[in-house]
């Protein structure tokens, strides 16, 4: 099906099933543990050995010598692993550094060898028999220090440089402006489960049960890394206990898996344990990030600038962290410029809202600090800088954007009118403040196709690629196939995750939930025709409804145009362009109350709310869930994740869940979330767009502009810990 | 992990003659760390004594008026103990801010007191530590040293002890009872227990090789204001930036440990003799040979703000 004219009434609009907060579908299996994850699918292939992965000692180099007899001599070991051994292996389009490393190493920790035996004890004890010799070389750890040497670099879906008008000349004439620098540090995703995989070889057939958000790619991935015919390699995630990105590629556990079961003839299964997790696979790159925003006496933007610095592998991509800033608010004069250093760290890729996170982080600090010079209300300022045209082309309109409804309403529900002047409030040994920023994530859209079966029984199956990240996919696919077919939500079966299956859009970018029921929508709209056209009825008149084909005068059970035999439908959504006519965005508002101890600095959250436009709400239950993890996920980034660099030996020192801290419960006040009502029928028949990003973006500027209006304290480098308050604190009483 | 051997022993007796037996075991209690440092090859011991069978775990009173607390109470029992709750609030305070619920539930007294630094480097076998492995040098110094030690320290070694409940019972002056492999007994003060790392870090206290705790001892209490207060980046499940454990008189007397600053709770009679000169004057001599590196240097006038609140909090 192809979508390339607005969407207008159709099945979905009925919102009997759509739109409701039911709970999720797989909630039982993953309540009571059943859901089987991919290390604990002792089920799928007998005899199943265990490999355990050695990573490099070393960031930059070679290996000179790796002398794995004791290790192979050791009990129950079937075999070792390495880049000398292992036969030729190739890399991935989506990979910049090899998942097998040697002899050369490109970063710490990078897998140079797999030791496969009979349990996980032997496999780990047996891998720290290993000896290495390394000759180390010399890299490129401090991104500071790299940032001169940076080049113009294009992201996936952005330029490397963008500019509207004279923005140097409409800076310097400015009679307000604003020049700052701010900093995010690495983040790791932190996902509970971690990277794992079991592979089998029957023949030349490798199927692999494993952990991942994009089915296609991976298997696409996997076979040119093992220099294999795609259709030899079948692939397997039905349940990815958290993705956040790091699981969009193929990993070092998938590949090892395949070679130590083409090594030893058995099934293996590897996980990354937790201390490798961090250095092994990605993380979300560091950035330094500048911005220059000039405006009128009465805050008008006329010019504004942000050019953002990030270092990666060489091959790997920039993060995007300017896009937002071409087209969250007006302004005649405008640039942006995405720099990319060579780092020998390990490889930088996506994670929760690559982009729009890191850079709203900086952004949105940037409009309170404007607000504040030009004396206005930080939500009043960026109500006068909206625009309802791309600033950069004035002919393209946003589909919907309703960011100065968001702003109101945040407003209003959050009490924001209480707001006073910086270190006015104090409550007990808390110096209380309120903070605010935008939201905004683009709404991409993904070619995504199912397979819908309706049976005797009247049961709905649907089958497609499309992975459930934690986020309700298995749901809001249900509730879709429902909708369209006129069935109860019991009466659907969805099966994800296979490579099997036909090819989704996948988990990412937050273009899962819209292009994947979309295309299960345009699955069910052929199975539709496919029954009216057995039960003999008129197409134009047929209803679906309560389990039965209603026409003018009949009322057939559904079950009726299976009774012979199976009806099977296979469809895509593909989009036209209306993606580029007019700019797709998801919207929203952030507010936060916080706390800073007067004598320690501790900040702690008191009370956040956000509210979000973002096209049909398929799920408002599941779509909470979402969005209150990634404002708990943005609490952590403005509060307390960094992956600390150790610049001498080029590594994430902390590199386990002790070291790295991401929130706990304690630290999450309560969390508000409003949807707008809203329906955008220019991004699918579904008339969605997503929300497992927005929640994200702009949530901890809210928090740093709270810290601000707290304490009087500007902090520009992120994560704002204590030890960056405490020398401007007032003296404790 | 390396392949070991274990046995169980049923008295201290036992404990101490099955380790003068294997001097590579290790005894296992709780294992909150144990068994993470082994999977980490960081401990490696080819032998391991389990005590957890041993009727180590009551809380009695002492003749003295103190209490003796078994060194298999585990953490939780004693912070929720009513006589403790009463009388060694600092105490109960210090172990409820440490860990989480179910690693407290398994955690015991003697363990906690003998648990291993949190520093980074120690926890990654690639990198060189003395505390590790005697003589390979110490990368700690030089690189991300936010959560490492400002005074105490050595050119070996700059890592921290991370246990609450420690500093609790330095501000408490507890005594340590142990027994020796050939069944002598004897009591080492907590002030004496751990040590400074000096250029031998890797010892990391006064038990000597196969010596075993048998209890924990607190003397008869001494009143006051008790308070614990830990600071950390998040507000539960952290390993503290600082903290400070705090008795506080009616006349205006007191004492004060530190946690989170040195190889060791950190505490000083001349420190605790300025309490009534406020927070600057007992930090002051707490920190007189402080050396702190860039990354933590933030945590000397961390201690004396929040020692200031702590005082101001007792003197209501």
């Amino acid at each position: 099906m192809k979508f390339d004219t607005p969407a207008t009434i159709n099945p979905i609009d009925q919102l009997k099933v759509i739109g409701q907060p039911v709970d999720r579908i797989d909630g039982r299996l993953k309540t009571t543990g059943a859901a089987p994850y991919a290390y604990e699918r002792h089920d799928v292939a007998p005899n199943q050995a265990y490999g355990h992965v050695l990573g490099s000692a070393i960031a930059k180099g070679r290996i000179t010598s790796m002398d794995v007899t004791e290790a192979e001599a050791a009990p129950g070991v079937l075999a070792v692993v390495t880049a000398e051994n292992a036969g030729k292996v190739g890399k991935g389009k989506f990979n910049a550094a090899r998942l097998l490393g040697g002899p050369e190493i490109e970063h710490y920790h990078q897998a140079i060898a797999l030791v496969v035996a009979g349990t996980f004890e032997q496999a780990r004890h047996a891998t720290s028999l290993i000896r290495v010799n390394y000759a180390p070389s010399k890299g490129a750890f401090d991104l500071a220090a790299a940032k001169d040497s940076a080049k113009p670099a294009q992201g996936t879906n952005s330029e490397a440089d963008s500019k509207v008008g004279d923005f140097e000349g409409a800076f310097a004439s400015a009679p307000v402006k604003l020049d700052a620098t701010y900093t995010t540090p690495d983040q790791g995703h932190a996902m509970m489960e971690p990277h794992a995989s079991i592979a089998a070889w029957e023949g030349d057939k490798l199927t692999i049960w494993t952990s991942n958000q994009m089915i296609d790619w991976s298997t696409g991935d996997l076979a040119k890394t093992l220099g294999i015919s795609k259709d030899l390699v079948h692939l397997v995630s039905p349940f990815v206990g958290g993705g956040f990105g790091g699981k969009l590629w193929v990993r070092a556990d998938a590949l090892l898996a395949a070679l130590g079961a083409r090594a030893t003839k058995r099934p293996v299964k590897v996980a990354l344990t937790r201390p490798l997790m961090f250095n092994n696979t990605v993380h979300r790159p560091a950035t330094i990030q500048r911005l220059r925003i000039g405006a009128t006496r009465d805050g008008k933007i006329t010019a504004i600038g942000h050019e953002s610095w990030s270092g990666n592998l060489p091959g790997g991509k920039p993060e995007t962290a300017v896009n937002q800033t071409r087209i969250l608010y007006a302004g005649p004069h405008r640039l942006t410029a995405t720099r990319l250093a060579f780092l020998d760290l390990p490889e930088g890729n996506a994670m929760r809202a690559p982009g729009e996170a890191p850079g709203m982080m900086a952004l949105e600090i940037a409009m309170d600090e404007m607000a504040e010079k030009l004396s206005l209300d930080p939500v009043e300022f960026r109500i006068r800088n909206d625009t309802q045209v791309d600033p950069e082309k004035p002919g393209r309109k946003f589909s919907q954007r309703r960011l100065v409804e968001c702003l109101r309403t945040g407003a209003e529900r959050f009490g924001w009118a209480a707001r006073k002047e910086p270190k006015a409030v104090r409550d007990g040994r808390w110096l209380v403040g309120l903070g605010m920023a935008a939201a905004y994530r683009a709404a991409p859209v993904n070619k995504s196709a199912a397979r819908v079966r309706l049976d005797a029984s009247g049961v709905v199956t649907v089958e497609t690629d499309m992975t459930d990240i934690g986020t309700g996919s298995y749901t809001i696919i249900a509730q879709t196939a429902a909708e369209m077919m006129g069935v109860p939500l019991h009466k659907v079966v969805v099966r994800l995750g296979d490579s099997s299956y036909p090819v989704s859009a996948g988990s990412g970018g937050q273009w899962g939930a819209n292009s994947a029921t979309s295309g299960v929508y345009a699955a069910c709209i052929k199975l539709r025709e496919a029954v009216v056209a057995k039960l003999g009825l008129n197409a134009s008149e047929a209803r679906f409804a309560d389990g039965q084909v209603l026409s003018a005068h009949r009322a057939i059970a559904l079950s009726e145009a299976a009774r012979d035999r199976e009806l099977v439908a296979e469809d895509a959504i593909e989009f036209g362009d209306l993606a580029k006519k007019s700019q797709l965005a998801t919207f929203g508002a952030h507010f936060v109350e916080v706390g800073v101890d007067t004598a320690t600095a501790e900040v702690r959250l008191r009370r956040m709310l956000v509210v979000c436009a973002a096209g049909r709400i398929l799920n408002p239950k599941s779509a909470r869930s979402q969005v209150i993890g990634s404002m708990t996920m943005g609490a952590g980034a403005a509060l307390m994740e960094e992956l600390a660099v150790d610049r001498r030996h080029g590594f994430f020192v902390n590199h386990d869940l002790a070291g790295y801290e991401v929130p706990v419960h304690a630290d999450i006040p309560h969390q508000e979330v409003i949807f707008l009502d809203e329906t955008d029928p220019m991004s699918s028949p579904m008339k969605a767009k997503g929300v497992g990003e927005l929640g994200i973006c702009g949530v901890a500027a809210a928090i740093a502009n709270a810290i601000h209006n707290a304490t009087g304290i500007r902090v520009r480098e992120y994560p704002i810990t204590l030890d960056k308050l405490l020398n401007a604190m007032p003296a404790p009483a | 992990m390396k392949p070991f051997t274990y046995e169980r022993v049923g008295s201290p007796a036992e404990a101490a003659e099955a380790a003068a037996r294997r001097p590579d075991a290790r005894f296992i209690a709780g294992g909150t760390n144990l068994l993470d440092l082994m999977k980490l090859q960081i401990e490696a011991p080819a032998h391991l004594i389990d005590v957890n069978g041993l009727a180590l775990d009551k809380i009695e009173a002492t003749p003295e008026g103190g209490l003796r607390i078994g060194a298999l109470v585990r953490n939780t029992d004693l912070a929720a103990d009513p006589r403790v709750r009463r009388d060694y609030g600092v105490l109960t305070r210090a172990l409820l801010a440490g860990a989480s619920g179910q690693l407290r539930n398994r955690a015991t007294t003697a363990g906690n007191l003998l648990q291993r630094t949190r520093c980074p480097y120690f926890y990654d076998t690639n990198m060189a530590c003395n505390k590790r492995r005697p003589g390979s040098g110490c990368s700690a110094i030089g690189g991300v040293t936010r959560q490492h030690a400002v005074v105490g320290a050595s050119d070996a070694c700059i890592a921290t002890h991370p246990s609450d409940m420690a500093v609790a019972m330095r501000v408490l002056d507890a005594t340590v009872e142990t027994v020796k492999p050939q069944g002598a007994t004897r009591t080492v003060p907590i002030a004496e227990f751990h040590r400074l790392p000096g250029d031998t870090p890797h010892v990391d206290s006064a038990l000597e090789a196969g010596e075993f705790i048998t209890a924990v001892t607190l003397p008869k209490p001494v009143g006051g204001s008790q308070h614990y207060r830990k600071v950390r980046d998040r507000a539960s499940y952290a390993f503290a930036l600082v903290s400070v454990a705090a008795i506080v008189q009616p006349d205006g007397s007191g004492r004060v440990a530190l946690g989170g600053v040195a190889h060791k709770p950190w505490r000083m009679e001349a420190a605790d003799a300025a309490i009534a000169g406020g927070a600057s004057a007992v930090t002051a001599r707490l920190f007189a040979e402080a050396k702190p590196t860039e990354h933590n240097a933030f945590k000397l006038p961390l201690a004396e703000r929040a020692l200031s609140s702590v005082l101001a909090e007792a003197r209501g």
